[in-house]
């Protein structure tokens, strides 16, 4: 992976930039020091790294449009951070730019209740959105795995999802408005407490542009009242092909699952050793939730096991309580943690069409084999968003060479079934060199079209999701 | 000009020597008058994809809303997101296409629960300006490769590009519906009650009140619950018990009828003048309400969203408009000449005015594609 190099004109220029930068910003907004700038050095990509000029975490939406006016006039690459959990290097700084975060923006600015939104200052972390209204029986429905660490403000750039996204929808179906500032400074509002856009939907465009249209500083976003309860039932099968199969047949017999989770043999394996859940060794298995009241839940159970019994299932556990809830959750809960223990992982994010699945998880099986790296797979299987998680040793000479090849090579894949490269993660610098696999030239001429209208100067995050050589004339 | 495929659209435009008109079936004739030869998709016509195990459809942009519903029918399915039919409101005759329900972003009563056309788009192939083919998004759930412009082609109203073919996520039938109506409630009393019954755990699928102006002396407030069979009955009661105490329990079919009736605006559609389309915040929706009566007594109202989108019928010509509006405004029905005179869309801020037209400007460089007609 490649980074443009460094404006040596900018790096020289330090020390008046951090003194302009102080100047219009509180006491103990800008981080200069190389000691402490290294704290921004990754995300959660963290094989890349590489510290930024400063850092500035301002306090308010005027404070971000001075230290855009400011880096826009001298010409300063600025990259956005919300928490940095970001999996796709979308966080990751070059050594001549600025990391603009948001952390310190975390209020919640207006709760209401009979319109059913909530406005926040993107720096709020997802889980304590819900947080600030679950006492009242509300909850904010997008739930990243990363949720209680993760900003509004990541959320909004990589258009996160969830498990829970089957039902809900990912992050641009339950934002309302945003206020952002552009890249020259000026503050703008787009959307509110609304529904929909009355021109172009550019709240549709800015919801996953990855930090690169504008740093958003306040959200308003849909709350949606507490189901009643949840349960789910977890389901093992022998073959992906049936675990497949039993998936498509649950969702084509109309019952709407709020999540419908998969994980492989080696997942299952590792989660196993990890956590003890109680997995049944099998080759595929299926948790699947409900939501509703106690009568309502039983019914969808019911009928989800109809199904599922007709493909015979070599387990079939059904929650009784919210003990049992918990440890049917546990081990997929776990996935991540638990491959972790196992080796360095790399996180893939590709969707495919979820009838490709059986060919997809045989291909990837086969591959890991020609590489020889292991990988799990856990993912969202109602909406064919995989995960496969590659084991690497970040220690051995060419093992993360290896692995990128391998992971690629997945990627490439779920595109040529009909899928795409990332289905939550995002593009960031991880997925920018294979665009080229998902569309053409001509497809992202129109998408860098886009950012020239919102940056013309190509500052805000520019070396990220497209390919760099696209990107050669633009930026600065 | 009716191109019989993407390619032959794309020759099209790039031969353009003036403005076109881009229409799909021309039943939503909404926005400024456009002058320029028509250019219709009608000729691209077809389901390419469907796969009902994943929820999937793909279809070229000409092809007709009606072969789509029927499709999706014989497999339990529909369109979730309820797309209005413009005919009777506007008077309008001619096939909707999807085509132009993706590029009107056309949603109905169901938007509130599960989003708009814009939601439920998946991906997108169309050709801009300059005669290009391109595409975003694809057919799969969650993607988000790239920058989302599937949402800024929904809603466009062919401004951008002329789409050829969308691909969609479809949802199943539920197996029942019913509707809770009562009579006679006060404007802020029903959007109150409908708020409630939105915030409550229900899964309320419509919200609705028309006032005595639009139902014939009386209003009736409506709130719609579907799924299986014992739920629905369970939240009916929930509701019956709670915050609709003592409405009207009407169930199925009848309950259907209803909601076809508000999708489609059915209490306004003879009503003479303008009709408008303002989507705002529910509880702004009374005071509105209220403020266009007082200055223009024969106004109706349908309020649909929970009070967040708000259909007003009201004299020719007149800017209905407040100062300030939070939120945005759309004259869906109106003599040609009021639409030459009056922004048919919201106008938006200046720097929101600079982005959209710096975008148009790179979509659609020459300006030929429905010039004019979103305003700007
Ligand atoms: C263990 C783990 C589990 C995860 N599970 C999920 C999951 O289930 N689903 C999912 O979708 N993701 C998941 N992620 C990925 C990650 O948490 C999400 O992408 C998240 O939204 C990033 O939020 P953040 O605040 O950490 O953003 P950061 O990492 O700080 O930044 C992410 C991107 O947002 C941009 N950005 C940040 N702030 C702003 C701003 N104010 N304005 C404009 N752009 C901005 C950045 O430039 C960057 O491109 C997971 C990550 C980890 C580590």
């Amino acid at each position: 992976m490649q980074m443009p190099q460094p404006d040596a004109s900018i790096l020289a220029r330090k020390d008046r930039l951090v003194a302009q930068l102080q100047a219009i910003l509180p006491e103990g907004c800008v981080i200069y020091d190389e000691r402490e700038t290294k704290a921004y050095e990754c995300d959660a990509l963290s094989v890349y790294r590489c510290p930024p000029l400063c850092a500035v975490l301002p306090e308010t939406t005027e404070q971000v449009a001075a230290v855009m006016k400011l880096c826009h006039a001298e010409g300063v690459p600025v990259v956005p951070r919300g928490a940095g959990t970001s999996l796709a290097g979308g966080a990751l700084p070059t050594a001549d730019s600025v990391i603009l975060g948001v952390a310190r923006m975390n209020d919640v600015l207006d709760t209401d209740y009979p319109n059913r939104v909530i406005k926040v200052q993107t720096g709020r972390t997802n889980l304590s959105v819900t947080g600030a209204v679950e006492e009242d029986g509300f909850f904010y429905a997008p739930d990243p795995s990363s949720q209680l660490a993760c900003a509004i403000a990541g959320n909004i750039a990589m258009n996160s999802g969830g498990a829970h996204c089957l039902k809900y929808g990912v992050t641009t179906n339950n934002l309302m408005g945003v206020t952002m500032v552009m890249a020259d400074g000026e503050i703008v509002e787009i959307g509110g407490a609304h529904l929909d856009a009355g021109g172009l939907d550019l709240l549709g465009l800015i919801c996953g542009s990855e930090g690169q249209l504008g740093i958003v500083t306040e959200a308003t976003l849909r709350i949606l009242a507490k189901p009643e309860g949840a349960r789910p039932v977890l389901i093992g099968y022998d073959t992906n092909e049936i675990a497949g199969q039993c998936v498509s047949d649950i969702i084509k017999s109309g019952i709407l699952p709020v999540a419908i989770e998969f994980m492989d043999r080696p997942c299952i394996r590792a989660t196993e050793a990890f956590a003890g859940a109680g997995y049944p060794d099998c080759e595929a298995l299926l948790i699947i939730e409900v939501e509703g009241s106690e009568a309502e839940i039983q019914d969808q159970l019911d009928r989800i096991i109809t199904i599922a019994r007709r493909h015979n299932p070599v387990e079939l556990r059904e929650s009784g309580s919210e003990e049992e809830s918990a440890r049917i959750w546990l081990g997929r809960k776990s996935a991540f943690g638990a491959m972790g223990q196992i080796n360095d992982y790399m996180c893939l994010d590709g969707t495919i069409p979820v009838s490709e699945l059986p060919l997809v998880l045989r291909r990837i099986g086969e591959m890991s084999q020609e590489y020889g790296l292991d990988v799990g797979n856990v993912f969202h299987a109602g909406d064919g968003n995989m995960h496969p998680l590659i084991l690497f040793d970040a220690n051995k000479p060419g093992d993360l060479e290896k692995c990128e090849a391998f992971g690629a090579d997945i990627l490439k894949l779920c595109v040529e079934v009909g899928g795409c490269l990332t289905g939550e993660h995002g593009v960031g610098v991880e997925k920018r060199d294979l665009m080229g696999a998902q569309y053409t030239d001509a497809d992202l001429e129109v998408q860098l079209g886009v950012k020239d209208v919102f940056d013309p100067k190509w500052l805000l995050n520019p070396a990220k999701v497209f390919p760099l050589s696209t990107t050669e004339g633009r930026r600065a | 000009m009716t191109p019989n495929s993407e390619t032959e659209l794309a020759e099209a435009i790039t031969a353009a020597q003036g403005p076109l008109h881009v229409q799909g079936g021309g039943t939503r004739d909404i926005g400024a008058p456009v002058a320029g030869q028509v250019l219709s998709t009608a000729g691209l016509s077809g389901v390419t994809l469907y796969e009902p195990g994943a929820l999937t459809l793909v279809a070229k942009a000409g092809t007709p809303l009606t072969e789509i519903e029927a499709l999706l029918a014989a497999e339990g399915q529909r369109l979730p997101f309820e797309p209005m039919d413009h005919r009777p409101l506007l008077g309008t005759t001619g096939t909707p296409t999807i085509g132009g329900v993706v590029a009107a972003n056309v949603s109905g009563p169901r938007r509130i629960q599960v989003g708009a056309a814009r939601d439920f788009a998946l991906g997108v192939r169309f050709v801009d300006g300059t005669g290009q083919v391109l595409k975003n998004g694809g057919r799969v759930m969650k993607n988000v490769t790239g920058y989302d412009l599937v949402k800024l082609m929904a809603g466009s109203w062919g401004t951008l590009g002329v789409l050829s073919e969308v691909s969609l996520k479809v949802g199943a039938i539920p197996e029942t519906e019913a509707t809770l109506v009562a009579r006679g409630l006060e404007d802020d009393a029903a959007v109150a009650a409908l708020s409630a019954a939105l915030g409550s755990p229900f899964d309320v699928s419509g919200a609705a009140h028309l006032d005595a102006g639009a139902n014939g002396g009386q209003s009736e407030t409506r709130v719609r619950i579907e799924g299986l069979a014992g739920s629905v009955a369970y939240r009916a009661a929930r509701l019956g018990e709670g915050v609709c105490k003592g409405w009207e329990l009407v169930e199925a079919a009848t309950s259907a009828a209803l909601w076809l009736e508000v999708r489609d605006v059915g209490s306004l559609q003879t009503k003479p003048g303008n009709i408008w389309r303002f989507s705002l915040k529910p509880s702004d929706a009374p005071g509105m309400a209220e403020a266009i009566r007082r200055a223009h007594p024969e106004a109706a109202c349908v309020f649909d969203w929970g009070g967040g989108l708000l259909w007003v019928s009201g004299p020719e010509g007149a800017d209905l408009r407040p100062k300030g509006l939070k939120g945005h405004a759309t004259l869906v029905r109106a003599a040609r000449e009021t639409r030459e005179r009056l922004a048919v869309f919201q106008p938006e801020s200046t720097p929101i005015a600079a982005i959209t037209a710096g975008l148009r400007h790179k979509f659609d460089p020459r300006g030929i594609l429905n010039p004019g007609l979103m305003g700007g």
